[in-house]
């Protein structure tokens, strides 16, 4: 679609354009090409001079079992959460979307852990759980459990995925909510006439055509326990205990704060790149589909 | 619906979402009930689950003298919050809408590839070019300014597509109109895209100064000096490694200090939050 009717000005829209464009360019395209060209160099001793060497950053990224054990804990990590938040969420949109009393209020009450920042989710939740102090660390100590998230790789990164899941159900809510008011009332109550019970009506008719919201959610979750989970873990547990809930974003950021790998670091920035396009990619495949639902 | 409701139907709806609100309020009410007693009682994790006498003590404290590990105290550190989200917020804003504009109502060689480039930075997030973005940063001498903190947020390919939208609905009646009373783009903008676009833009704000508020990566890198520190940044330096050292009931109360404003935008203006949440995501 376009305008009919437009300004034929020369110099007025590049102006209009230039702050956006000068951003972009200065902040986004040169870091990220920067990041590409590191990533086939290596540096010297000293740091005074880089010399090409193809792939090998690569070569050796791919060589190393850290780099897999980072990948496999991203994986688990972005799979409980998602899971857990959905479900937990889809409960929430589907008793909310039933035609009863204080519908808005539910609502009201349940998106505002939204605004909450992820390292602050994460600081909440270290609380509750923290083994010597905690009301529910002391709690499952208490009756047996010799839980301690500070030593034990599984415990902390059971501690993160809650925190970042807890995080996550105000958004699901949201959208689940509003993917359920859209379908059609009519198609329901013509499945209640036929005798269909709830459960059935669930599965058959609002489950299927909840379909794209339950999609989109899908990449979106799993965006944001890739990069927007980083507070949570650098507040919680910096990755540990023994790089347990080392995420790839986390150790980017910490094989290039500590070693002085910028070839390395750049390497598994331009994987990540590869990582994003491909979500963003398969996100507006879907958006298109949504429009033509 | 067609069947007769039961006592049960009715009230099941009712208890899941109790249960639901609960557990999700839960982690703050603790984090409130934390700000309110003092370090010994939290410490010996007797802590009960109702609110103590110590909460104005807590809370002068963090806000005004800081503690034993983050030396700077709550009350600047909000205020740097608060100008990075309202920068990051009404940059995002101003940069986007004037270049949506362009793209939308000037026809001009390289137009396509402009908003192309805009585009592609959706995939380009902070998190996956951290080192270059901090190398460039600090070769401006931005690090430890609000413009550090603020500038390199502030592109946004998602406000440029969805003004970019909105103005796709403006009827073309009215650039004509305008046209025709002699007007130019200019006043065209002012005086007719902007009034229409108010609700657009207040949906965006919204959404924007929630995320500017919450950054945490990009000003953890930037920011060494403690005066120029964040709200979400400093409660991580509250809590030391050796836990024994963490004074709690200030790491709680400037959590609840620094969820306050943005959970407050999210209740008190809704209807924005959710209008902008919808349309930031198509």
């Amino acid at each position: 679609m376009e305008k009919r009717s437009v300004y034929t000005n020369k110099l007025l829209p590049y102006l209009l354009l230039a702050p956006q464009l000068v951003i972009t360019l200065v902040f986004f395209y040169w870091p990220a090409s920067q990041a590409v060209w590191m990533s086939f160099r290596i540096e010297d001793a000293f740091g005074i001079s880089t010399e090409f060497v193809g792939f090998e950053n690569y070569v050796t990224l791919f060589g190393q079992r850290s780099y897999y054990e980072s990948m496999w804990t991203t994986l688990v990590f972005s799979l409980a959460v998602t899971i857990l938040a959905m479900s937990f969420s889809l409960l929430l949109a589907v008793m909310a979307d039933k035609q009863i009393r204080g519908g808005s209020v539910y609502r009201t009450l349940l998106i505002w852990p939204y605004a909450v920042a992820p390292a602050i989710a994460g600081v909440l939740w270290l609380f509750m759980f923290q083994p010597s102090l905690g009301m529910i660390g002391r709690g499952l100590i208490a009756a047996g459990v010799p839980w301690n998230p500070m030593l034990n790789g599984d415990h902390a990164l059971l501690l993160v995925i809650l925190a970042a899941a807890w995080k996550q159900i105000s958004y699901n809510f949201l959208f689940f909510l509003a993917g359920l008011q859209s379908i059609p009332k009519s198609l329901i109550e013509a499945a209640a006439i036929d005798g269909a019970k709830p459960a059935r009506r669930f599965w058959t008719i609002i489950f299927p055509m909840l379909s794209p919201t339950t999609f989109f959610l899908l990449v979106v979750n799993i965006v944001y326990v890739f990069f927007d989970t980083f507070g949570i873990i650098d507040a919680i547990t910096h990755g540990g205990p023994a790089k347990a809930t080392e995420t790839l974003v986390f150790k980017v950021y910490s094989d290039g704060r500590l070693g002085g790998d910028l070839g390395g670091s750049a390497a598994q920035s331009v994987v990540l790149m590869v990582i994003v396009i491909a979500l963003t990619a398969i996100q507006f495949r879907y958006v298109e589909r949504k429009v033509t639902y | 619906m067609v069947e007769r409701r039961t006592w049960f139907s009715t009230f099941l709806p009712h208890f899941i979402l109790i249960m639901g609100v609960l557990i999700v309020a839960f982690p703050v009410y603790v984090a409130f009930v934390g700000s309110s007693w003092d370090a010994g009682t939290i410490a010996n994790g007797t802590m009960p689950l109702y609110p103590g006498k110590f909460l104005v003590e807590n809370y002068s404290r963090a806000l005004l003298a800081g503690n034993a590990t983050a030396r700077e105290p709550v009350g600047p550190m909000l205020l740097n919050s608060f100008i990075m989200a309202i920068i990051i917020a009404v940059g995002k804003i101003a940069i986007s809408i004037i270049s949506a504009y362009a793209v939308v109502y000037f026809r001009f060689p390289l137009r396509q590839s402009a908003f192309w480039l805009i585009f592609i930075t959706l995939m380009l997030p902070v998190e996956v070019r951290i080192y270059p973005t901090y190398k460039i940063v600090a070769d401006l001498g931005m690090l430890d300014t609000y413009a550090g903190l603020a500038v390199p947020l502030i592109a946004s390919a998602t406000a440029t597509l969805l003004f970019r939208q909105f103005f796709m609905t403006i009827p073309d009646e009215l650039v004509e109109a305008s046209k025709i009373d002699g007007a130019g783009p200019m006043k065209f903008f002012v005086d007719t895209v902007l009034p229409l676009s108010i609700t657009t833009i207040a949906a965006l704000f919204v959404i924007q100064f929630i995320y500017g508020w919450n950054q945490y990566l990009w000003p953890l890198l930037i920011t060494t000096r403690e005066n120029m520190q964040t709200i979400v940044i400093g409660i991580k330096k509250m809590l030391v490694t050796q836990d024994a050292l963490t004074e709690w009931q200030l790491a709680m109360a400037t959590a609840v200090l620094a969820m306050l404003p943005p959970v407050l935008v999210v209740l008190l203006m809704q209807k924005l939050f959710v209008r902008g949440l919808v349309e930031t995501e198509k």
